[in-house]
């Protein structure tokens, strides 16, 4: 049947609940509204208030109040509304949430999920598109997920809430109503493990989350002028999978990482240099980043030329020292 | 739930009494009761005298710990000295099935709880962050950012009542930390879940250097707790019995199902934040001895010896365990700790991440190295 990410979402937090008593589910507005994004939609009406259950509207209390709960045995999955309201829980989630394990020797773990709805490309308002995986992947303790299409939405979800670590689960808002022919349950590959999205042979775009299907559009649009990309998509940026990357850019010769999130000192940074470290015998040409600018996001009429879009994409594989430049000019046209 | 100011309304019974709580007075003399609302009793004489012979060891533990840091023994040490009634007072006040939230401040409530005094001052010896099995003892690792672990208490309290137990969630903080927003959101949202918790601040009138009229204009901290349809109550804190008595009462609440209860206890830190600080920069020493004429274990102690609950036998005894334990402190704060630099990468997540393996292989190979050198 056709399923959304938002549905897939839904359904697996509806059966992770379902099968283990310890599993529930708070923040703002999640209960009889079911989230602004719906995600949460009628687990309150089928579980009961004690399993979805709305919270005052504050961050930082939601995610230390699920510190607490974890104490006592529970296993909870919070909503942070939108990126850039999950702010004000910085402090919970870097001083304590990922710090637990740790300052405790191992004695207390905190298997907690924090879904935070991300990234631009919907027209939102300020404060509501932000890129924030880096913040969270500089953060060691933290697992950092962020799917890219509704099977992994599922199947990283539920592996999100069994794991025995915090996990920030980052769901690329713009791909919400994005569908897939799909029967639920469905396990895809576990965390750490990224998925080769498109097989090619000349160079690699290694990218995530909302980014994917433009940097699948891309790699279309060069195989159309005779270049063969590869897409990989990391599903997970922590544990990050540097085999799938690095067995690839050896082959490809070539690399470009595409994210939304500003470039400076980001995720597309990481990736690139741990290329340059382990392919540099293999490389033809540095390992170029196309990223959204280094500005705050901007308003929504700006979007468009903030975001990271196929031309930009193809731009960069056309600027990685070809013998035969591709000609990529007309690829980038509308189909 | 209507709210309302008027005389015996909602709002009205969860204020503070006018005056901080107090039953024995800086004498040891005991201090006539209202009969309304703020009435408590003085606990037993059995209570008083466990809690004056905590407050014995407690302190001969602290002026301990302070000793170890001019040793180098410990990197640094935030005194407790002079809140003995409040940190042994509320910590005798729970039970071994009740949760305790400390701040870094909280050794002598530790030392209280039956922590091993090592294991408590681990953190401050520096090898590692937390000496103590936290589930073990249903105590938390002691917070050093401010009022954060606030929250996590109202989250374990509420977890308990969930799980149909009566157990509450003791809490502490300092003033400073009621400036802190997660103290309003921990507030709030123990009052919202009726989460058995008691948040219990220790006034001790200074945040560091910064004095409290510079912290607060409320009237008293305690009345913090209304705006969130908190019960609150302030007390002497260096009234041991007005602690037991306020805390029971706190507890009864917590355990009855009635939701949150703040305690704002008027104490006074003796000595400097830590032994880093210089408090003659901002506190004269005239206010320091008008609080040692306040001090929690003469008052006490003078109450227990004119009843005739403690003589000089009782002192002496109780004086020589705290010595024994002291000595025994400082006996083990002596060895040096092994430390075992692999365990760096133990504890980050269940299992390590092939980023953390790579590294753990480079150091790995770097002390190999080392050994063969």
């Amino acid at each position: 049947m056709t399923i959304t990410m938002g549905n897939a979402l839904n359904r697996a937090l509806r059966d992770a609940i379902a099968e283990d008593d310890d599993v529930l589910m708070f923040g703002e507005d999640v209960g009889t509204l079911g989230g602004v994004f719906r995600i949460t939609d009628g687990l309150t009406a089928e579980f009961g208030e004690d399993r979805c259950f709305d919270t005052p509207l504050a961050e930082s209390g939601i995610v230390g109040f699920a510190i607490g709960m974890c104490l006592t045995g529970f296993r909870p999955v919070v909503e942070m509304q939108f990126d850039a309201f999950a702010y004000p829980a910085f402090e919970q989630i870097t001083s304590h949430v990922a710090k637990t394990r740790n300052r405790t020797g191992g004695k207390v773990n905190l298997p907690m999920v924090i879904r935070v709805p991300y990234a631009g490309g919907i027209g939102g308002v300020e404060h509501h598109c932000d890129s924030s995986e880096g913040y969270y992947a500089h953060t060691p303790g933290l697992k950092v997920v962020t799917p890219s299409n509704p099977a992994d939405a599922y199947s990283l979800l539920r592996e999100a809430i069994a794991d025995p670590d915090p996990v920030i689960f980052m769901e690329p808002k713009v791909l919400y109503w994005s569908k897939a022919e799909l029967e639920l349950p469905v396990t895809t590959e576990p965390f750490g493990r990224a998925a080769v999205r498109r097989k090619g042979t000349d160079v690699t775009l290694v990218t995530y989350g909302p980014s994917v299907p433009t940097a699948l559009k891309a790699a279309e649009a060069a195989e159309s002028e005779g270049c063969s990309v590869e897409v990989i998509d990391l599903r997970t940026i922590v544990p990050f999978d540097d085999d799938t990357v690095v067995e690839s850019v050896r082959r490809t010769g070539r690399c470009v990482v595409v994210s939304e999130a500003q470039s400076f000192a980001g995720v597309a940074g990481e990736v690139a240099s741990r290329v340059s470290e382990r392919c540099f015998h293999s490389l033809e040409a540095p390992v170029l980043r196309v990223s959204g600018l280094d500005i705050p996001y901007p308003a929504p009429k700006l979007e468009h030329a903030y975001l990271p879009g196929v031309e930009r994409i193809l731009d960069a594989i056309a600027r990685l020292q070809w013998d035969d430049v591709p000609d990529l000019s007309h690829a980038g046209a509308p189909a | 739930m209507e709210t309302t100011l008027a005389p015996g309304g909602v709002a009205a019974d969860l204020l503070p009494s006018p005056r901080p709580v107090q039953l024995l007075d800086p004498d040891g003399l005991l201090v006539q009761q209202p009969q309304d609302a703020h009435h408590y009793d003085v606990p037993s004489a059995e209570r008083l005298l466990a809690a004056w012979r905590g407050m014995v060891i407690g302190r001969r533990l602290d002026v301990q710990s302070t000793a170890l840091t001019k040793q180098g023994r410990l990197a640094v040490y935030p005194s407790s000295r002079g809140q003995e009634a409040c940190q042994v007072g509320a910590v005798q006040a729970i039970t071994e099935r009740d949760w305790m939230f400390p701040t870094y401040r909280e050794s002598m409530a530790l030392f209280t709880r039956g922590i091993d005094p090592v294991e408590t001052l681990t953190l401050l010896r520096g090898d590692a962050h937390c000496g103590y099995d936290p589930k073990a003892h249903k105590t938390a690792p002691q917070c050093t950012p401010l009022s954060t672990q606030l929250i996590h208490a109202a989250g374990a309290a509420y977890g308990e009542k969930r799980r149909g137990t009566d157990a509450v969630a003791l809490a502490f903080i300092g003033d400073g930390a009621t400036s802190e927003g997660d103290f309003h959101e921990a507030l709030n949202f123990a009052a919202v879940f009726s989460a058995p918790v008691i948040f219990f601040v220790q006034n001790n009138k200074y945040a560091i250097s910064v004095p409290l009229a510079k912290q607060s204009k409320a009237p008293a901290l305690a009345y913090k707790g209304i705006g969130y349809g908190v019960r609150s109550e302030q007390i002497d804190g260096n009234d041991p019995a007005a602690v037991l008595a306020v805390m029971d009462a706190a507890v009864a609440h917590a355990r009855a199902g009635n939701g949150p209860f703040l305690i704002e206890a008027h104490t006074y830190r003796m000595d400097a934040h830590t032994n880093a600080d210089d408090a003659s920069r901002y506190r004269t020493s005239d206010e320091v001895s008008a609080w040692l004429a306040k001090d929690p274990l003469s008052r006490l102690q003078t109450w227990l010896t004119v009843n005739g609950h403690l003589d000089e036998a009782g002192i002496r005894d109780a004086e020589q365990e705290a010595e024994e334990r002291a000595a025994d402190l400082r006996d083990r704060m002596n060895s040096e700790p092994t430390v075992e630099p692999m365990s760096l990468f133990d504890n980050v997540f269940a299992e390590p991440t092939p980023q953390l393996r790579e590294q753990r292989a480079m150091v790995a190979a770097e002390l190999e190295a080392e050994a063969q050198s």
